[in-house]
């Protein structure tokens, strides 16, 4: 074209055309051309030059300039169909590739959707009630054994004191007792429901709907209230309301109302009647005759705030409530309340020296920072496979750009495409999640479903392609566009420092991963093989009936006799938990501002024969000896708090009473296996009825032996079951929450582990295939197949081997914190790191050989004939 | 598009060159000599180019290409035209004029054409 023009300046034109409208290019560029002529005729060609560059850059008008498209007028249908059959046919030629991409992709999306669901659920709890931001439970930090403990459960005047002097802040304030299973029947009917008692604006509070009747009907003392669940059990559809029923053994009652039940993830889920507290009061006068009704912490006070309260306010107000009505005695635990507002209860509900500690929300964090991390790991693969195919694609750039592909045409391309796979993964990942939920939903023990009706959720998965998908193929979208023509012909280098960069933070995360997940288990693990001080093998227990414990010699008699257990005991509570607490011990030296509060179990005398207790120093009950009922054992935890040099035959002083210290046992794990030893009292005490504990003949099989048992104990329990439970059992309750989260940890991690190894794969088969005339060159010259092998795996294991290292101190700084939460915990052991970078060494090697050695291995001929 | 229907100064006498030039000299650079010529003061291509285009986007005007010759490298050329609509315009400032100039006092007598 510029030869038809030798006059106008070439430079002109280009000016011209980097910004001018392309329809009015020509005649620009006539005009332009004419004055320059005629400028040519009148000035010297300086001048001219002059007067044209100022027209020129006249033109730099709105109306003259250049849209950004000018091609509105173009049908763009066509033009994305197109981009889909290239995209398509793209996926079918390089199969191997798609499917790394689909199936990394898809297996990120699905952790991620999975944890979600688990985040969405951990949040959900406590959420059904109108009034949630509003409701608190009324806590207390007290002092004990020279330390702050948080008790939930307050002593019961303190409900009237507060409604009394503190009210101003509060809208509704209700006194419950706990969630406990009590008996109730009808002429016909007869089962066993959880429930509680309570103040009547506990109904308001909740805001219970109402079916049948009416919620004001527990204002009456011998009115309660049903669950539908409860209500359709006794009495079916009808209108229960006025039915009379008996609870517990004689408690007659009448039917007020009906509720609907309350949704799960509650505390309040299994409270299948609400019975009023005077009911309860009634049939428990001990409540009023206690010396001391201040004394007992044994009920929960729920609280509705006014609606111009806050919850810092209140709590600071009601701080010393209970402080200034309570004896000498008990105001040296220095009681201070305040308020644990409901949304904190299921995942802000640890207290660690009266400080609210993180609790469960830093399992939410967690795994939410897991999903992110992998999700992440999901992108880097299609990053980076996508940049390392776009080398080879680069021709293809360069082709249609030579035939006139417009550089946002190529760009769109090369969205449509990452945005395609994306979208086909995300398909997969849904099925793929709603497949595995059952799964999760095992060992997480949940009941996640995936939101099909949920429009907020559906959104954020059509965001989450997009974002995706664009952030994956904007590299090559926009580095292999912006190339000039040449250089994608002849094949230009991207950036490998990017990739390399980027299988790091991949390799990082994964050691992160690894580590981690070791180390969680090597703590469960740990705190599982803590000495016990008893030995719970074999050893079953069973709560006491009025029978058994009439019966009690004669069913150990005859067990022993038929040779099903060689032992047998009472004790107020199976060796796992404790019943019962004190602070009325007293001793000689103890400091008198001091405020104690110990565990106690009374215990028959051969109790710690039965559970094969440790003694330490002195000697265990003697069931002979008449004087043994005022003797004590200390644990050598309680013992060691008292800090009595020789404590055996020392005189300790319990409500008064003098016991006798007769012997110190070694500590026995009895609540948490990850908190230190607490002091502990054993009473003897022949009347005992809380729980019977067997130790099983190990000279049978258990099932022989419990076969036997079951009809001597039916023989004298003929209206009772045998339902006893295991002790190691029981015990290993204890760690459900730690080896949910480790398990869930664990799949997490694997599958974050996959995806990286899916990445190097890809990776490894791309370098391969590059550098094969390399390997074929190198093999004629004499190359061995090792040498060609460490060649090509060199550069991944350098990059692992740098991601250990950053990935050591990140590791450590994270597990130290997390074991912090554990009393008895380990130290984070040196060998998981050595550990994690050989298995992280060994994964890389294994997963970049399958290429390396298949392309070491060519026949040279091969390789080099290839073009 | 704006369809102002109003007018400019500028505008006016642009619509009137391209209907005082000849048919074939009606396109921008020519537009710019003849204003140069008429008027005295120098406009470049690109403002007397933006303003036909602005004009033709009214109505005022409508265009053509045409081919082009050897003086200007064989480029096309946009030859402008009047439409019925433009010519209207320009009678209606006209008139308007005219009759503000009939009301001013001192000229009043100067414009006894009789229409």
């Amino acid at each position: 074209m510029s030869q038809k023009d030798p006059i106008l300046p070439s430079s002109v034109q280009r000016l011209l055309r980097t910004f001018l409208r392309y329809d009015l290019l020509d005649e620009v560029t006539g005009d332009l051309h004419e004055m320059y002529k005629d400028a040519l005729r009148q000035h010297s060609r300086p001048v001219a030059n002059i007067i044209i560059w100022y027209q020129a850059f006249n033109y730099l008008r709105p109306f003259a300039i250049r849209k950004k498209s000018n091609r509105n007028n173009i049908n763009l249908i066509p033009m994305y169909k197109s981009y889909f059959t290239t995209a398509i046919r793209n996926m079918v030629k390089n199969k191997m590739h798609a499917l790394l991409n689909i199936l990394g992709l898809s297996v990120g999306i699905t952790v991620t959707i999975v944890i979600t669901l688990w985040i969405t659920d951990e949040l959900s709890h406590e959420k059904n009630f109108e009034n949630r931001a509003r409701i608190a439970r009324v806590i207390q930090n007290v002092s004990n054994n020279g330390e702050i403990q948080t008790w939930t459960n307050i002593p019961w005047p303190l409900s009237d004191e507060i409604r009394k002097n503190y009210g101003t802040d509060f809208k509704f304030i209700s006194l419950a007792t706990g969630l406990n299973r009590s008996a109730l029947r009808t002429e016909t009917v007869k089962f066993e429901k959880p429930g509680l008692f309570a103040e009547p604006e506990l109904t308001k509070i909740l805001s219970l709907k109402m079916i049948y009747g009416s919620d004001d009907a527990i204002n009456d003392a011998t009115t309660i209230l049903l669950s539908k669940t409860t209500a359709t059990a006794f009495f079916g559809d009808s209108d229960p309301v006025g039915q009379i029923m008996t609870m517990q053994k004689d408690m007659t009652v009448k039917v007020g109302g009906v509720y609907e039940d309350i949704p799960p993830h509650s505390d309040f889920s299994e409270m299948h009647f609400l019975g009023p507290w005077e009911l309860f009061v009634n049939n428990a006068p001990w409540i009023k005759q206690m010396d001391d009704p201040w004394r007992p912490n044994a009920f929960t006070l729920y609280v509705q705030l006014n609606d111009n309260a806050t919850f810092e306010g209140a709590s600071e107000r009601i701080k010393e409530a209970k402080m200034k009505r309570i004896s000498e005695a008990l105001q040296k635990k220095k009681p201070e309340l305040f308020l644990h507002p409901m949304s904190e209860w299921h995942l802000k509900a640890e207290f660690q020296n009266g400080k609210q500690t993180s609790g469960r929300m830093q399992y939410v964090w967690l795994f939410g920072i897991v999903a992110v991390f992998v999700l992440l790991m999901a992108c880097i693969n299609f990053m980076n496979l996508s940049t390392a195919r776009s080398e080879k694609r680069a021709k293809e750039v360069g082709i249609r750009k030579a035939i006139g592909s417009l550089r946002t045409q190529l760009i769109n391309q090369f969205l449509t495409e990452s945005i395609l796979t994306v979208f086909i993964a995300l398909v997969i990942a849904v099925l793929l999640a709603q497949i595995t939920l059952p799964f999760f939903n095992l060992i997480s023990e949940k009941n996640m479903m995936l939101p099909w009706g949920n429009a907020v959720g559906w959104i954020s998965c059509g965001v989450l392609t997009l974002v995706i998908g664009i952030i994956a193929g904007s590299y090559p979208a926009l580095y292999l566009s912006s190339m000039s023509l040449q250089r994608t012909m002849k094949g230009g280098k991207s950036s490998s420092i990017l990739r390399k960069a980027l299988v790091m933070i991949q390799f990082t995360v994964s050691v992160v991963l690894i580590i981690g997940t070791a180390v969680v288990y090597l703590q469960i693990q740990h705190a599982k093989n803590r000495p016990l001080g008893y030995n719970s093998d074999g050893l079953i227990s069973v709560w006491i009936s009025d029978e058994t414990h009439k019966h009690f010699e004669a069913i150990r008699n005859e067990l022993k006799a038929n040779g099903s257990i060689i032992a047998m005991a009472k004790a107020s509570a199976p060796p796992t938990q404790t019943s019962s607490s004190s602070s009325r011990f007293e001793w000689q030296g103890k400091d008198p501002t001091l405020s104690v509060d110990f565990p106690f179990f009374t215990v028959s005398a051969d109790y710690g024969k039965t559970i094969s207790w440790n003694v330490l120093q002195g000697r265990d009950f003697d069931e002979t000896r008449l004087a043994d009922t005022a003797s004590m054992i200390l644990n050598k935890a309680a013992a060691d708090f008292i800090g009595i040099k020789d404590p055996i035959g020392q005189t300790m002083r319990w409500s008064d009473q003098p016991f006798e210290i007769i012997g110190i046992v070694d500590n026995l794990v009895i609540t948490s296996p990850y908190a230190n030893a607490v002091p502990m009292i054993y009473v003897f005490d022949r009347n005992e009825q809380g729980s019977a504990i067997f130790r099983l003949n190990p000279e049978k099989p258990t099932s022989e032996s419990l076969a036997l048992i079951e009809p001597i104990y039916k023989k004298y329990n003929p209206d009772r079951n045998f339902e006893y439970e295991f002790n190691d059992v029981a015990f290993s309750r204890k760690f459900g929450n730690e080896e949910r989260v480790g398990t869930l940890a664990t799949t997490f991690a694997f599958l974050a582990i996959f995806i990286s190894c899916l990445g190097i794969f890809g990776l490894s088969s791309f370098t391969a295939e590059q550098r094969t005339k390399e390997i074929g060159v190198r093999k004629v010259l004499g190359a061995s197949v090792y040498d060609l092998w460490r060649m090509m795996s060199k550069d991944f294991v350098v990059l692992a081997v740098i991601s250990c290292v950053i990935a050591a101190p990140i590791a450590y700084l994270l597990l130290t914190d997390w074991l912090e939460n554990f009393s008895y915990h380990m130290g984070v052991p040196v060998w998981t790191f050595a550990a994690a970078t050989v298995t992280t060494l060994l994964i890389t090697l294994f997963t970049v050989s399958w290429h390396t050695l298949s392309a070491a291995g060519t026949n040279p001929v091969k390789s080099l004939r290839t073009e | 598009m704006n369809m102002e229907k109003r007018l400019g100064d500028f505008e006016e006498v642009l619509m009137l060159l391209v209907g005082i030039v000849n048919e074939e000299d009606a396109y921008a650079y020519r537009i710019t000599v003849e204003f140069k010529a008429q008027t005295g003061r120098s406009i470049s291509i690109g403002a007397a180019h933006s303003t036909l285009d602005r004009l033709e986007d009214k109505g005022f005007l409508k265009s053509q290409m045409r081919e082009g010759t050897s003086d200007r490298g064989d480029r096309s050329k946009r030859i402008y035209k009047l439409t019925a609509l433009g010519k209207r315009v320009l009678r209606e400032s006209m008139e308007m004029r005219t009759s503000l100039w009939r009301q001013y006092p001192e000229m009043a007598s100067m414009f006894n054409f009789g229409i």
